[in-house]
């Protein structure tokens, strides 16, 4: 350790650009969440009655509230299944390598990538899209998947989501799973537990904490969850998610003082699951 | 018996593996085919109708990529993304990294007070930021510049790299650094000839993230380049394309693919420091 007062020019580019770009705004979107669309006119908590009252922003609760327990459920699940079963089979990294691929891409990308794929065209007329090819070779009339609400259109988008993330979910837990002594999973199944059930009282206990980090993971995800929904529908059709409603008040609508209390409703929301994700990765050191 | 079942768990565990791998495959396989389609078959039938007769070459074409990069702009978005992306990741790994030496091997008072303060911003989401920054920006001159872009995602990118260095850094051996200063080494020659080059690794996962981060961003270039369309980098470009091309399916997929090439080669040949990187800044709030 040296002493002296050098320190400060080491920290000063970055206390500066983090002034400017975090501590500044956030201060600064919290005061005008009280005042009117143009900042000028006190209005007290009214945006935030509007917010927590107005139709189409309970349609955005509705939507990630179905992201949050959807996306998350399927995600996590999908990856220990598939960290489970890969551990089984000597091509294990090339399948990997396939599911972590869309991580990637942006989610720009992956929601073109998807269009395509529910792309609906009327029946009688060749189905260019892949799902509607399937249901049309199956004998079906073609669905129109980013149409039909609330649940056909909405699961279909959280597909795009769980699509991308889902890799993410394997090779964290893909890891942990490598770290269960496989003496312990041995033991279980020379005392006669089945496959399930040594996956139910062996692994699910010992990746519990780790299944804590990676939902957490996915919930700050769903709640910030924007690109994907912006480019596939932009909210048509009852798919609205919060964080493309406060785009829409701040830039179609200019009504900063909305969009700035739902920027701090997201914001209040995500604290508790940053916070419980910091706290576990400091515990695990990831990148070491 | 025992072993007829056994080889049955085996033959379906393999084809579990093998129709999930097949579904994961299946979009981004969709879509390079029909990139390379011609329009009129594009709309007359489905991309998968290729494997009829899967070594027919002519069946494809390169239209759409000349289109698309010359007369649609993804070429110019192309370069726009590497003017965005190279700066946005140089510029805070440096600063990082600055900041990161001071956290670790300075001694000051406070510093684990302000070394918290700098991780708990990590909490702070993009939509905290973006009218305020917006203001200060057009204020300043700086929407619809490479230079606001640059810094606002330096400010975004910052705490958490600083945390990811730091760690890294204070877990080098104190020794290292004594014996530096006692060898009369200053500060800035312990940090630049000591330090960094024994870090690149970490160094390499920060950077190939924040790159990664920059280039398939969309808000940030949404809100701070939003109307000026000859700084839009690919994803603001591709954007734009589904808004008014959306159903010209020739375009759009081969406009996606020129907007992840860049990306999926990092992946393909980086993979190792890709993945830790994914991993690090997954903590990005």
């Amino acid at each position: 350790m040296k002493r002296g007062r050098a320190h400060w020019l080491y920290l000063a580019p970055a206390l500066l650009m983090l002034g400017t770009f975090l501590v500044y705004p956030t201060v600064h979107t919290i005061i005008i969440s009280f005042f009117g669309p143009r900042s000028d006119k006190f209005v007290g908590l009214a945006n935030y009655r509007t917010a927590f009252t107005a139709k189409p922003m309970l349609l955005a609760f509705r939507n990630n509230a179905i992201w949050l327990v959807v996306f998350t459920a399927l995600t996590v699940s999908l990856g220990l299944l598939l960290a489970v079963l890969l551990d089984r089979v000597r091509y294990e990294v090339i399948v990997k390598s396939v599911i972590f691929l869309p991580m990637a891409i942006s989610f720009v990308g992956a929601g073109v990538i998807w269009r395509f794929i529910y792309a609906y065209r009327p029946a009688g007329t060749p189905q260019i899209g892949f799902l509607n090819g399937i249901v049309n070779a199956l004998g079906f009339q073609p669905i129109g998947w980013l149409i039909e609400r609330p649940w056909i259109n909405n699961l279909a988008l959280i597909v795009v989501g769980i699509w991308v993330w889902t890799g993410f979910c394997m090779v964290i837990l893909s890891a942990a799973y490598k770290g269960i002594p496989k003496e312990m999973l041995e033991a279980a199944r020379i005392d006669g537990a089945n496959e399930w059930q040594v996956f139910r009282y062996v692994t699910i206990p010992f990746l519990k904490s780790t299944i804590a980090v990676v939902a957490t993971t996915m919930v700050v995800f769903v709640l910030k969850v924007f690109d994907i929904v912006y480019v596939m529908t932009n909210g048509a059709y009852d798919t609205e998610v919060v964080a493309n409603r406060m785009y829409k008040e701040m830039f179609a609508f200019r009504n900063y003082g909305l969009a700035s209390a739902i920027a701090t409703i997201l914001f209040l929301a995500i604290i508790p699951a940053v916070l419980v994700n910091i706290r576990r990765f400091r515990a695990q050191e990831a990148l070491r | 018996m025992a072993k007829m079942a056994r080889a049955l768990t085996r033959i379906s565990l393999h084809l579990v593996i093998i129709v999930i791998s097949l579904i994961w495959i299946s979009p981004s396989l969709g879509m390079l085919i029909s990139s390379f389609r011609p329009q009129q078959e594009i709309i007359n039938s489905g991309w998968w109708t290729v494997f009829q007769h899967p070594f027919d070459f002519t069946q494809f074409t390169l239209e759409n990529y000349i289109r698309v990069v010359g007369q649609e702009g993804m070429g110019r978005a192309f370069l726009n993304s590497l003017f965005i992306s190279i700066p946005a990741t140089l510029i805070p790994i440096a600063i990082a990294s600055l900041a990161a030496y001071a956290f670790a091997w300075m001694e000051f008072r406070g510093r684990q007070a302000l070394f918290m303060i700098v991780i708990g911003l990590i909490v702070i989401p993009l939509q905290m930021t973006l009218i305020p920054v917006l203001r200060l920006f057009n204020r300043l001159g700086l929407s619809g510049t490479f230079l606001g872009v640059w810094l606002a995602h330096t400010g975004y990118g910052l705490p958490l790299q600083i945390y990811l260095l730091r760690n890294f850094f204070g877990a080098l051996p104190a020794e290292l650094f004594e014996s530096a200063y006692l060898d009369g080494a200053s500060r800035w020659t312990a940090f630049s000839r000591l330090l960094l080059p024994l870090s690149v690794p970490v160094l390499a996962s920060v950077a190939i993230f924040q790159f990664l981060w920059v280039w398939n961003d969309l808000l940030v270039a949404l809100v701070y380049l939003g109307g000026f369309e000859r700084v839009a980098p690919v994803t603001l470009k591709l954007s734009l394309l589904v808004g008014s091309r959306g159903q010209d399916w020739h375009l759009l997929t081969a406009a996606a693919f020129v907007s992840m090439a860049l990306p999926l080669a990092v992946f393909f040949s980086l993979q190792r420091y890709f993945v830790r990187g994914i991993l690090a800044g997954a903590l990005k709030g």
